[in-house]
């Protein structure tokens, strides 16, 4: 079942066009990667899909509920962790949850038990001070109880590690993996490490469309030119390389990249043992999520 | 209902550990030992002066404090307390934009208009509370330096400032849904103040005004009957109810 459906959403600021008729569907059980460039309009999708932001056009529905901006019973679907989560500073973390918990009508006892659980899960369970005194990292771990305390279909991440240390970073991935036993995390980033760590499905964004959708395998398995790197041992072969077979491009003195199939490699081969060009290293670029993205964003 | 008492004990909660609730209950117990402090001393007071006032042409005679001159300093005092007030409660709403604290909250689905409706019974409970608690400190000294008896319309006089304050704090919560800062609030809220005042002057609107409440003191030594007060009430009750509902609905729509 799809959870999040989302289709021909478009906004705009002034003259701006920010969403473009994005068309979105994230399925049940899975981390979803959205990724796109600072100022993509990742935030302005979440809000809208929170009922913070009114939308130009189109429509969204949350476990096949339809979204309206203002009053918006869809969020008891989801949890929220916004990009710097901002908590009530004199309170407690425990004290926080039990507000959020009641904010939810959840029942006292529930919302001990679920506090208890979530608090040790994400390392707070022995925090008596108050928030005020919290580093980043903390406030992000609470953040990530706040949204995880009522079980939701949905967990909605706005670049939750982009302001961490990479400990800090490391910590939050493993709690939102654990997460994904009992939801669905759509977590936006610009930080493509994380993605190919720990997501299922991703999705580009790109002058408010999404360029490219699907899981990590499919997309970094469709045949793109294929690149090679080649490591000559003196900088004359590398320039003798990239003289016969144009489209190199240098990388430091004695590497270059070249791109092509298979027959081209070949061709590469007999040039080097022809000339007797001497090689450390001859490589094939596996595909990346950053190459794709680079290639998606300068389409 | 639980989300709303939640949101409401969250709101006590801040208020006693920013100390505001400290500064309200201080700043109420001040004004009030004010009144009977002031009255008590404006005869010492007057003979420290009479010598130079002698030396202008004025005699000072026999000075007979009363209840009455510690009430006349009620009504005198209390539109300070009353923009003390509205100052410590002008972020009320505002510092939950600036933070960004309310959307979390909001995510979680609680409902919009209780978050408005939590926040402004907070500050019209803390003003009817700090007012009486005003109001029994000045009694009891009073009681106990002179006669309470001698001020006549005491009770419609209080009544009708104690309205007067609701409506005020009624357009608080307006301007705060209205503004995002809480310079914004204040402007608005004292604006609209004045013009219902300079509004009074007008013969036609003078019975009608909210603002007229506040020479309530008349009522004090029976100089006026507390009947010509009836529709200045009515009208703060209406536009104050106005100023709530409304905010609810502009909150609703508010993008935060």
């Amino acid at each position: 079942m799809d959870i999040l459906r989302i289709s021909n959403l478009q906004k705009s600021f002034g003259d701006k066009n920010v969403l473009d008729g994005l068309d979105l569907t994230v399925s049940e059980k899975s981390i979803f990667g959205f990724i796109g460039k600072n100022g993509a309009g990742k935030t302005t999708t979440m809000k809208i899909v929170l009922g913070l932001m009114k939308a130009d056009a189109g429509d969204i529905f949350v476990a096949d509920r339809r979204v309206c901006y203002g009053q918006t019973p869809t969020n008891k679907l989801i949890g929220y962790l916004p990009d710097v989560p901002e908590f009530y500073s004199f309170m407690t973390a425990r004290e926080y949850l039990t507000l959020c918990g009641e904010s939810l009508e959840m029942p006292k006892k529930e919302i001990n038990e679920r506090s208890s659980e979530l608090l040790t899960l994400v390392g707070l369970s022995e925090e008596n001070h108050r928030i005020k005194g919290y580093s980043r990292g903390m406030k992000q771990r609470l953040g990530i109880a706040q949204a995880l305390l009522h079980r939701p279909k949905l967990l909605i991440c706005d670049e939750p590690t982009s302001a961490l240390d990479p400990v800090g970073r490391k910590e939050l991935l493993d709690i939102l993996v654990a997460a994904k036993e009992e939801t669905t995390v759509l977590f936006s980033t610009h930080i493509l490490s994380d993605v190919e760590r720990i997501c299922t499905n991703v999705a580009f964004l790109n002058e408010g469309k999404i360029a490219m959708q699907g899981t990590v395998e499919n997309l970094k398995s469709i045949k793109r030119s294929e690149e090679f790197l080649i490591e000559a041992a003196a900088p004359e072969g590398a320039k003798l390389i990239a003289e016969k077979f144009g489209s190199a491009q240098i990388k430091e003195n004695n590497s270059i990249i070249l791109s092509g199939d298979e027959k081209r490699v070949f061709e590469i081969l007999s040039f080097i043992s022809c000339e007797k060009i001497p090689v450390n290293k001859f490589e094939k670029i596996e595909p990346s999520l950053e190459s794709l993205f680079m290639e998606v964003i300068s389409k | 209902m639980k989300s709303f008492i939640s949101f409401f004990k969250k709101e006590v909660l801040e208020g006693l550990r920013s100390g505001k609730l400290t500064i309200l209950g201080i700043l109420f117990l001040m004004f009030g030992i004010m009144n009977p402090a002031i009255a008590k001393l404006t005869p010492w007071m007057l003979e420290m002066f009479s010598e130079s006032l002698a030396e202008s042409g004025m005699t000072v005679t026999d000075v007979t404090v009363t209840a009455l001159t510690s009430w006349t300093q009620f009504f005198k005092n209390i539109p300070m307390a009353l923009i003390a007030f509205v100052l410590i409660y002008s972020g009320i709403f505002t510092r939950e934009y600036d933070s960004g604290t309310l959307v979390l909250i909001l995510t979680k689905g609680l409902s919009r208009y209780k978050t408005v409706l939590a926040k402004a019974s907070l500050m019209l409970i803390l003003w009817t509370l700090g007012y009486w608690f005003c109001f029994a400190v000045t009694y009891a000294y009073n009681a106990y330096f002179w006669d309470n008896s001698i001020a006549v319309g005491l009770m419609h006089a209080v009544l009708n400032w104690w309205l007067f304050g609701l409506w005020v704090i009624s357009l608080t919560v307006l301007f705060s849904v209205l503004f995002k800062n809480y310079s914004g609030v204040l402007l608005g809220t004292g604006v609209c103040v004045l013009l219902v005042y300079l509004l009074s002057f007008l013969p036609d609107a003078k019975d009608y005004t909210p603002t007229s409440l506040m020479n309530s003191a008349a009522l004090l030594v029976g100089a006026e009957k507390a009947e010509i007060y009836v529709k200045s009430i009515v009208t703060t009750v209406l536009t104050a109810i106005l100023a709530i509902t409304s905010s609810i609905f502009i909150f609703n729509k508010k993008q935060l």
